[in-house]
């Protein structure tokens, strides 16, 4: 017991004692310098009810209204573990190629805040449900890979509000189960951790495992930083920042930060583990603590819950359910329909449109025109009529019917838009549209030399100026050819007679 | 007298229709009237509350609801102020919870409720039950109804001393390490600890989660099975609840103990032990042989550690379980600066001497740096404590030993020395870390003055009807259970 009270007196005076001023060692003058960064992101699971009751997980209610005993920690409740957010961890371990241990349990960790009902957090301490997985994305033109330490399960605490003259306590994110995904610091810049963020986002709105809306308070951010010269393999000493409010919050405050401590470094000071702040506003980083006064938060395993042990069954099911990643979606897009990666990389990132064009492609010759009229006629169409890919009327495979048309020389491509019109609008399939409205491309010689005939007796000059020379006369004797065949002429055969005749 | 009648007793009455469902509560607040002021069992009670149920229970009972299908149909039965009963004040005998009222119903106070019994009173106890003696209780030290001089033990003091005086038929209280048996014994009646995971523990207040039970206090062995018959039992609410059907106890009771083995502990030979207590347990033992037992000789070689082993993991579940009461939420607030500074505030008004020591020495075991020295060395020798046990229980069906170590002490004779007061749960304390189920069952008393001593007997996890078996054929082979402390 005295032993504890000296220990504690001991932390405390610690504050002021003398300390001896920083060794100044000369830097070499051309030294390089490289970040070293890690990422701690929460992410609140997309489940109905909170982790350990049955209020709802809902954001935007009134305060204090979705809550009960349970959630605001009240005498004599206990916790019973959310099925559904056991089974969401255990999907983003096999999103994120984790190992899925067979015995993972629940700790608290101890301390004191108005936000916390019971003044412990439930978590997972050393034995989390997911370990030892990566996430690969792509970054500056190639295939990056950070490795993940380990994503547990959490709860979320309460939201203090301050009022002029006093302080309140929205309890409605108590016990809202929370994911917490813990990268290796295999991060090296403020880009870097940037695109890392998106992509491990992407896979977990993918996953369905959180819809990762970060201005919702869904995603939360804290990063680890230190700086060391380029090549070395100790690490400096890992500053944490917190309070980063958006994905580009993380980016300004690495931008902010890395400068900071490469110059510190290099004018000979040593840098001390910490914690700091990131002021959005002023757009720095300021200490908020020092190792000294970090918390103890005495963990110890949580007795009201049963240790978790997942059976085979369990987690088969699971493995059955995991989607195709964005990365993998990209790769797959381009190698089975030889699509270029701008295309591959819009029917990723728009999953429904990306499914129709699957549909449309599956094993047609000419996949490239079909990614073409759903990346820039459906989508526009859609955009326009502010519609979603649902309520398109025709079926995917009168897309394929419509480009066997063009294709075959059935009907022009502007005649191809009229008829994508249509099909939008009615949901008839292309090939009855072109017959009932006559659509069919004119390739009868015979028609077409009439036509080609009439257009050169009604434009004299632009005839006669083909045959002076000017070459791109015969464009625009083309143009009205099109024009008088109400756009039905084969055009490639327009072009050739015409030709012939000017010629003759 | 209605009041002194047993459960079982009582319903048969109430079946017969020569008492009414309200006549058995009025007996009990009439009494209660009378000589609470002497025991000092109930924190409070809401008569009105009680009446409306017991008035319900005899339109049950009128309308030809048997026993079969509400067992505690007109019961009265009262509640530690550790269990949570809807609309009712809640203060673990504590000042910190203030006028805090219980915002739901506990998971035994809902299955009491739904066999028919007619819950009511709030009953003193060490606050948080941390305690032998309710000399921690915050308000006041309840009274022994066999000499008002001594204590009646504790934590579970009230429930006892409520019990033995007659102003209730029973009650249900916890037990983390003897807190219901202990006193019981001290008080001359029986007292049950269910193994851990038996009875949902949704809405007892939590003092150490891993090993509190609630259990009930009656006048005998019967009773004991047909309230415990009501409240265990897998609950959704409670994780650590035990997914498992519950046997049927009164089958159990068939008084018969032949073929049975019943073990005796080599290590329990302590000083300090009381020669009247002894003495009263070893003819017991006898009694037990007598009636087709065979008494062996088992070890528990752990035994010298359940008490250190019980100090570490009890204080430090206890530090993370009242670390709710900051006074942000409910609690008497004592204001502060900043929130700081009104929970240490809060919290320093609030708490007890031994429940600061308590949290104080839970903070400390859990301690970085300490941790590993104190709280994982008890884990594992808690585990070595309920190994010793599962050993013991493949050469024996049950074990038998007294349930505390004297009979009553005087108030204040060992209130300043917490050590001394450890003490009285030595016998107690092991079987809440093996998670065994134990029972109290009367076994004699002292010469002078005259005071109840207790049996205790233990069985293995979920042992519970050849734990009863035992106690019911000891207990209906001799007359001590009939006895009645000079207040009932
Ligand atoms: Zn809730």
């Amino acid at each position: 017991m005295c032993k504890a009270d000296f220990r504690g007196s001991d932390r405390r005076l610690h504050k002021f004692v003398w300390l001896p001023p920083p060794t100044v060692a000369e830097p070499p003058p051309d030294m390089e310098y490289e970040a070293v960064i890690g990422l701690e992101t929460h992410v609140q699971l997309k489940t109905k009810s909170k982790m350990w009751c049955g209020c709802a997980n809902a954001f935007g209610s009134e305060p204090n209204t979705n809550v009960c005993p349970v959630c605001l920690g009240m005498p004599g409740v206990l916790p019973v573990a959310n099925a559904e957010a056991m089974r969401l961890t255990v999907l983003t371990g096999y999103l994120l190629n984790c190992e899925i241990p067979r015995f993972a349990k629940f700790d608290r960790k101890n301390y004191f805040y108005p936000d916390s009902a019971k003044n412990y957090q439930v978590t997972q301490y050393d034995r989390p449900s997911t370990a030892n997985g990566s996430v690969e994305f792509e970054f500056e033109g190639q295939l990056a890979r950070v490795r993940i330490t380990r994503a547990h399960l959490e709860e979320d605490v309460g939201k203090n509000n301050h009022f002029d003259r006093h302080s309140g306590v929205d309890f409605n994110r108590a016990g809202v189960p929370l994911l917490e995904i813990v990268s290796e610091p295999d991060l090296r810049g403020p880009e870097h951790a940037y695109t890392y963020l998106k992509a491990l986002t992407d896979i977990l709105v993918r996953g369905g495992i959180s819809d990762c809306d970060m201005e919702k308070g869904m995603v939360r951010c804290d990063v680890n930083v230190s700086v060391r010269p380029k090549g070395s393999d100790t690490l400096g000493a890992k500053i944490e920042i917190k309070n980063m409010n958006s994905f580009s919050g993380v980016r300004r405050a690495l931008e902010y930060e890395i400068p900071r401590q490469i110059e510190a470094v290099a004018r000979g000071e040593k840098l001390r583990q910490e914690t700091r702040r990131w002021d959005d506003v002023a757009g720095i980083t300021e200490p908020m603590r020092s190792k000294e006064d970090a918390h103890d938060y005495r963990y110890f395993p949580e007795p009201d819950l049963m240790p978790f042990c997942p059976t085979d069954d369990w987690l088969a099911d699971i493995r059955a359910a995991v989607p195709e990643l964005p990365l993998q979606r990209k790769q797959r897009l381009m190698t089975a329909f030889g699509l270029p990666a701008g295309d591959a990389q819009v029917l990723t990132d728009n999953l429904p449109l990306g499914h129709f064009f699957e549909q449309a492609a599956a094993g047609f010759k000419n996949p490239k025109a079909i990614a073409n009229w759903v990346i820039n006629n459906l989508a526009a169409k859609l955009s326009e009529a502010f519609a979603e890919v649902g309520d398109v009327k025709f079926a995917p495979e009168s897309l394929r019917e419509l480009v066997e048309l063009v294709d075959g020389g059935k009907i022009s491509s502007k005649i191809a838009q009229e008829v994508f019109a249509e099909m939008f609008e009615s949901g008839a399939k292309p090939g009855e549209i072109v017959e009932k409205r006559g659509l069919a491309q004119v390739s009868d010689t015979g028609a077409i030399e009439k036509l080609a005939d009439d257009v050169i007796a009604a434009n004299p000059g632009p005839a006669a100026d083909f045959r002076a020379g000017k070459v791109a006369a015969l464009n625009f004797l083309k143009g009205q050819l099109m024009k008088l065949s109400k756009g039905k002429a084969n055009p490639a055969l327009a072009g050739e007679i015409l030709e012939k005749k000017l010629k003759a | 007298m209605l009041r002194q009648l047993t459960i079982s007793e009582l319903t048969g009455r109430l079946a017969r229709r020569e008492c009414s469902a309200r006549d058995a509560l009025r007996s009990c607040l009439d009494h209660l009237a009378q000589v609470d002021g002497q025991v000092k069992a109930f924190l409070s009670h809401d008569a009105a509350d009680a009446l409306a149920q017991a008035e319900a229970a005899d339109r049950d009972l009128a309308a030809g609801v048997t026993p079969a299908e509400k067992p505690l149909l007109g019961v009265p039965i009262a509640l530690k102020d550790v269990l949570c009963h809807r609309g009712q004040p809640l203060n673990c005998s504590s000042k910190i919870l203030g006028q805090f009222v219980s915002p739901y119903d506990a998971t035994v106070v809902e299955r009491l409720k739904a066999a028919g019994a007619v819950v009511f009173g709030r009953l003193n106890m060490d606050e948080f039950a941390m305690g032998s003696s309710t000399e921690n209780s915050a308000f006041w030290t309840t009274l022994n109804p066999w000499d008002t001089s001594r204590i009646p033990g504790g934590s579970s003091g009230g429930c006892a001393a409520s019990v033995a005086a007659s102003e209730c038929f029973a009650s249900i209280g916890s037990d983390t390490g003897g807190s219901i048996r202990q006193p019981a014994s001290l008080c001359g009646i029986v007292g049950v600890k269910p193994t851990y995971g038996l009875v949902s523990r949704y809405g007892l207040v939590a003092f150490a989660s891993s090993l509190d039970q609630i259990g009930p206090f009656t006048k005998d062995v019967r009773d004991s099975a047909t309230i415990l018959q009501a409240i265990a039992g897998h609950d959704r609410r409670d994780s650590t609840s035990v997914p498992q059907p519950v046997p049927d106890y009164a089958k159990a009771l068939t008084g018969d103990l032949r073929g049975l083995r019943i073990g005796i502990v080599k290590e329990f030979n302590i000083g300090g032990l009381d020669p009247e207590v002894d003495a009263a347990v070893k003819l017991a033992v006898k009694q037990l042989e007598t009636l087709g037992a065979e008494i062996v000789e088992v070890s528990l070689p752990h035994s010298d550690y359940a008490a250190a082993t019980y100090y570490i993991i009890a204080p430090a579940e206890a530090s993370a379980n009242l670390a709710r009461f900051d006074g942000i939420r409910y609690c008497a607030r004592v204001d502060g600066r900043d929130p700081a500074e009104l929970n240490s505030r809060t919290r320093g008004a609030g708490f007890g001497a031994e429940v600061k020591r308590r949290v104080i020495l839970g903070t400390y075991v859990l301690s970085s740096g300490y941790y590993d020295a104190f709280y994982l060395r008890a884990q594992k020798v808690r585990t070595l404590i309920r190994n010793d046990f599962l050993k013991a229980f493949e050469q024996v069906d049950a074990i038998v030993s007294p349930t505390a170590p004297t009979a009553a002490f005087k108030v204040g004779e060992k209130s300043g020395d917490p050590l001394q007061m450890y003490l009285s749960d030595i016998f107690t304390i092991s079987c809440n870390l093996a998670g065994i189920c134990g029972i109290s069952v009367p076994c004699g008393f002292t010469k002078s003055p005259k005071l109840p001593i207790g049996l205790q007997v233990l069985g293995k996890p979920f042992g519970e009807e050849t734990m009863f078996r035992v106690a019911h054929a000891y207990e209906q082979s001799t007359d001590w259970h009939r006895e009645r402390s000079p207040l009932a």
